[in-house]
């Protein structure tokens, strides 16, 4: 049989998907479900003065309508309300007091028999606010914003600013080119297609099951029961299927608290579906002003680097992460600064978006190597190379495999790279002018610790469980994959169960870790499941397996194998039988191998081509190639998937993406998907994925992981070929057609 | 979203009997802009009257050599009506370059003509907006005003159409037939929109009682030497930043006589009398388009956000005038600026 791992295995769930089955949080129902509206704040700061209700509550059909004045007792320390991936602060409490800290933000929840009703009763509750001087311009916090410190250890801070290296300063100065400037990337947000939902079902002795769109049922759990003072065996939150997240489903978001207050107070079950634009204050990708000063010699090697970044964060907490520092792992310099300060402003907190603080640094960094290539008269690729670290210099360590330089290579020659024409505005299709442009890119290999439970029956199928997510990445899938060959069964023999928290232990699904962590969980415990199964096989009389160790026998086609001598097995249906077993579970959890020794990255080098028309401006992506190393691939076919929709929504990020704020009104004004713009079809041409064999032992499947890697460096290498197209560098994402000078 | 009566028009006289009897009511037909707003409380009727069923689907020969296409017929059903595409492909070519292929299927004539415009503070009841309520302020006029007007705005609203076919209608010079208790009337399509004013809630001149039934081309269809340009921040699904629709009769690489309208930029499709007269007689060439171009945005203004429309309107329109005289149209498939 051959192996799985590796091979294009069509979605297990996409049957399920493609005809309505797969359920999401909205879907599931339960008899007297009641259905919840937000209401929302129109100030961005103050306090609620006056809340008036009684309009709403005298809509026939609504039950409830829930406020900071009447709502049931929730947790009052801030320790409650940390979830698994807070950052620092004080997390923000939904229906809690009277403040206000963002517009938009949850004032009330409208309870009815049914969503329409709820929808209309709120459009009744009317709020009178004491209203203070707010701030939403990050450029006018710029001033006032605050350091991030440098901590003194890598583990006391992992987001913090590197330590400075060598004598930047003076390696500016001694420089024989030096280049500087100043980058820009607006708040982008989270749009995923399904809506953010929660479906709380109350159960008679006040047990609740909640339904919700997360990315860690787990999280969910804890973090209710801290607010709620509930049990863990009291509260069970699942989450089978996801309609994209991205980071977005990291955090509980205000509406699983919301349904769930409703549920306890009204003792029924209860449904909130945000709306859209309720949607747009569940956190963003911060927005991001970076200075980059590039100090190179003559031969394009760089002598300094300083970087230092403004990026946003809420008046309650501080969300920061690696925004500086990049350079440390890409490019060897011996002597480089890192400034990162956050201004706080009167929005809610940002949250992860596909590679936190990556592709935003890296649109900088490489949107300022590309300027140096220009000033130094190079090829930009020529440049990365003449400047390749081989070591994580922010650390002083190798890394476990950085196969990054064959991504320059192949996807080089795959792009036809060699043919560019140096000379901006120099290349031509007719009325349009074409440019190439290229980036790097560069996320985390991470792994986190996990327990997965396998139950194998003696019919020949296996079940899988482990706490985990699948927010459309394809993890249902990978881990029958890995499940299959490390069991030595077909596909279809394989349950995979995930997205529940009474399974056991996973992380978050976020930071890329999730296919690293699960597919070596599975392995761990499937190794379990052989062992278990020679002992009983060594119990048979005259044994083929006798005197082998378990490192020495393999499931292969449903038999025990020996590695070496593959005339010595045992099927495992026997071995069962006549050990009088039909099942046989293990549960165990699997730890990364604390390798700190070393860096863990995965790399992309990315080729973009635009063509721009010269008269009107218009700017099209017509061809990306992108050269991913990411250790071992667990899924040809899904693993492309991810790095298609990363590219397109790079494409975004360059051309389309931003959050427009009236400063005026503290208030979001493009929150929905008609004025809020990402790619559409005609956006997108050809994107060719390119996956570089990179062997890496960091753990035993070799995987890295690759959800997040291929948006990185797609914004830059997209505004290096605008660049090369038209003579035009724009700093300021997104670059819309009245940014160029044609 | 308020709860609201719904009722069914047998036909137009009974839509309009039923829409005068009610002092808060509205017509529905695809639905593609009045559900939109009713959901985010902008539009609030008390009752809603389906006019779906009315005999208003067809597309008629008139006999003057036109064509009539009735209020009800779907923007796709237009779009590609072969006699649309033959004679008036400019029509064609500008609904096809609205909205989704989805929406077009839903959406009706009449309806193209009565939607409503996407500045955000009209969509945001939170904001002021004098449009969505007189007399509480234009918070565009010092705010996020990237997709707004730069002719023909007011102090009281600077709000763009947002409609893609109108803009063709007002090139074709349609006539809009309506009927009302008072019976039946025909307004130009160059008087069916408003400026903004100081009464900026009033798009059009269509009386509140009133219902279109039809829309008229007269014959002249500029078939050979037309196109429809937008421009917008995406490739496709988004609203113009500026569109231009062209209409030429050439003599050889003389303009005989030209027209040439804009949407996304004013409250209204915009022609200029003046700007068209520089056509006529003159050479099909870059330095007629320019002048052309120069005279129709001569009081052009521009806001924090959308100044660049202006000179992107002039590089929109000579390259439009170019398209048409060329004899090659811009494509709204292939999205590639031809």
């Amino acid at each position: 049989m051959a192996p799985y791992i590796g091979a294009s295995t069509s979605r297990v769930d996409g049957l399920a998907k493609v005809t309505g089955q797969a359920k999401y949080a909205a879907d599931f129902n339960t008899p007297g479900l009641a259905h919840g509206s937000v209401v929302t704040s129109s100030i961005a700061k103050g306090r609620i003065a006056r809340i008036d209700c009684s309009a709403a509550l005298g809509v026939n059909g609504v039950l409830d309508v829930l406020t900071h004045e009447n709502r049931p007792l929730m947790a009052d320390d801030d320790q409650a309300y940390k979830d698994d991936v807070a950052p620092g602060g004080s997390p923000f409490r939904p229906l809690y007091g009277d403040r206000i800290m963002f517009s938009g933000q949850p004032i009330a929840l409208v309870v009815a028999e049914t969503s329409e009703i709820a929808r209309f009763a709120a459009s009744l509750v009317r709020v009178e606010y004491e209203t203070d001087a707010h701030v939403t311009d990050v450029r006018r916090q710029r001033e006032v914003s605050i350091p991030v410190k440098a901590l003194a250890s890598p583990d006391e801070a992992p987001f913090a600013p590197p330590r400075t290296r060598g004598a930047p300063e003076q390696g500016l100065a001694a420089a024989a080119l030096r280049h500087a400037g100043e980058y820009y990337v607006p708040i982008e947000h989270h749009n995923p297609m399904e809506l953010f939902a929660s479906t709380v079902v109350y159960d008679g002795d006040g047990k609740l099951t909640v339904y919700d769109k997360t990315q860690g049922v787990q999280n969910v759990q804890r973090y209710l029961c801290g607010v709620f003072g509930m049990k863990p065996e009291d509260v069970r939150v699942m989450s089978p299927f996801v309609g994209g997240a991205f980071g977005s489903g990291l955090r509980p978001q205000f509406q699983v608290v919301l349904a769930a207050l409703a549920a306890r107070a009204l003792q029924r079950s209860v449904r909130v579906v945000l709306t859209r634009p309720q949607m747009y204050v569940l956190g963003y990708r911060p927005a991001m002003i970076q200075r980059i000063e590039l100090g190179a010699n003559a031969d394009g090697t760089l002598e300094a680097i300083t970087h230092d970044a403004t990026t946003v964060t809420s008046q309650y907490e501080d969300y920061f992460r690696q925004e500086t520092g990049w350079s440390g792992l890409l490019y060897k310099c011996d002597n480089a600064k890192y400034e990162h300060k956050l201004a706080r402003l009167d929005l809610a907190t940002p949250c992860d978006m596909r590679a936190p603080s990556a592709p935003t640094a890296h649109f900088a960094l490489e949107s300022a190597m590309d300027e140096l290539a220009v000033a130094l008269k190079l090829d930009p690729l020529e440049l990365r190379l003449r400047c390749y670290s081989d070591r994580d210099q922010n650390n002083d360590r190798p890394f476990s495999s950085k196969a990054l330089r064959e991504c320059y290579r192949q996807g080089a020659e795959a792009f036809g790279w060699d043919k560019r024409d140096q000379e901006p505005r120099s290349m031509r299709d007719g009325g349009e002018l074409v440019g190439w442009g290229m980036a790097t890119g560069m996320w985390e290999a991470l792994q986190a610790p996990i327990t997965v439970r396998i139950a194998l029956s003696a019919n020949g199928h296996a079940e899988i469980a482990c706490a985990t997510s699948d927010i459309g990445t394809g993890t249902y899938t990978i881990m029958a994959q890995v499940a299959a060959d490390m069991l030595g069964l077909p596909l279809e023999n394989i349950t995979i169960k995930l997205g529940d928290s009474s399974l056991p232990q996973s992380p978050v699904e976020g930071g890329s870790w999730i296919a690293a962590s699960v597919s070596n969980g599975i392995a761990t415990t499937a190794g379990a499941i052989r062992d278990e199964l020679l002992q009983l096989a060594k119990r048979m009389p005259g044994s083929p397996l006798a005197n082998l160790a378990p490192g020495e026998v393999a499931l292969v086609d449903g038999k025990l194998v020996s590695r070496g001598d593959a005339s010595r097995s045992a099927s495992v249906a026997d071995v069962m039988r006549r050990g009088a077993v039909d099942r046989i579970e293990q549960e165990k959890t699997t730890n990364p191998s604390k390798d700190v020794v070393r860096a863990h990255n995965t790399h992309a080098a990315v080729f973009a081509e635009v063509k721009v028309d010269k008269q009107v401006g218009v700017i099209s992506v017509t061809r990306v190639v992108s050269a991913v190393a990411a250790g071992r691939i667990l899924n040809a076919k899904t693993a492309r998937s991810q790095i298609l929709g990363s590219v397109v929504w790079g494409i975004g990020m360059a051309l389309h993406e931003e959050t427009l704020i009236d400063h005026r009104l503290g208030r979001i004004m493009n929150a929905n998907l008609a004025e809020y713009h990402v790619p559409v079809n005609a956006d997108v041409h050809d994107i060719e994925v390119i996956f570089v064999d990179e062997p890496d032992d960091s753990n035993p499947l070799g995987v890295k992981g690759l959800g997040e890697i291929g948006i990185v460096g797609v914004a830059a290498a997209v505004a290096n070929a605008v660049y090369h197209a038209t003579g035009t560098r724009v700093r300021d994402l997104p670059i819309t057609l009245d940014k160029l000078r044609l | 979203m308020i709860n609201f009566q719904y009722a069914r028009a047998t036909d137009v006289v009974d839509a309009v009997r039923q829409i005068a009897g009610h002092a808060n009511a509205k017509f529905v037909a695809g639905g593609t802009n009045l559900i939109d707003l009713m959901k985010m409380d902008v539009e609030r009727p008390t009752k809603v009257i389906d006019i779906t069923r009315l005999p208003l689907t067809q597309v008629e020969n008139t006999p003057d050599g036109g064509l009539r296409i009735g209020a009800l017929v779907r923007n796709s059903d237009a779009a590609y009506h072969p006699v649309v595409e033959e004679r008036y492909p400019v029509l064609a070519s500008a609904i096809t370059a609205g909205a989704s292929q989805q929406l077009r299927n839903m959406a009706t004539t009449g309806g193209n003509l009565m939607q409503r415009t996407r500045c955000h503070y009209f969509y945001d009841t939170a904001t002021p907006c004098n449009k969505r309520e007189p007399g509480t302020g234009c918070s565009a006029i010092d705010g996020q005003n990237r997709m707004h007007a730069i002719l023909g705005g007011s102090d009281a609203c600077i709000a763009t159409h947002p409609s893609d076919m109108c803009v063709a209608l007002a090139l074709l010079e349609a006539n809009v037939h309506v009927s009302g208790a008072s019976g039946d009337r025909v307004i130009g399509i160059s008087e069916f929109h408003r400026l903004p004013g100081d009464a900026p809630q009033r798009d059009s001149n269509l009386g509140a009682a009133e219902i279109i039934t039809a829309v008229e081309l007269p014959p002249k269809g500029y078939a050979k030497n037309y196109t429809y340009l937008k421009v917008r921040d995406r490739l496709s699904y988004a609203f113009a930043l500026v569109s231009v629709a062209v209409g030429l009769e050439l003599d050889g690489d003389v303009i005989r006589e030209g027209r040439f309208a804009l949407g996304g930029v004013a409250h209204k499709p915009w022609r200029d009398p003046q700007a068209e007269a520089a056509l006529r007689g003159q050479p099909a060439n870059a330095a007629t388009f320019a002048r052309a171009a120069d005279l129709l945005l001569r009081d052009a203004k521009g806001y924090a956000h959308n100044g660049f429309k202006i000179d992107l309107a002039r590089r929109c329109i000579t390259r439009a005038l170019t398209q048409a005289a060329r004899g090659a149209p811009q494509s709204q498939s292939s999205k590639k600026i031809v």
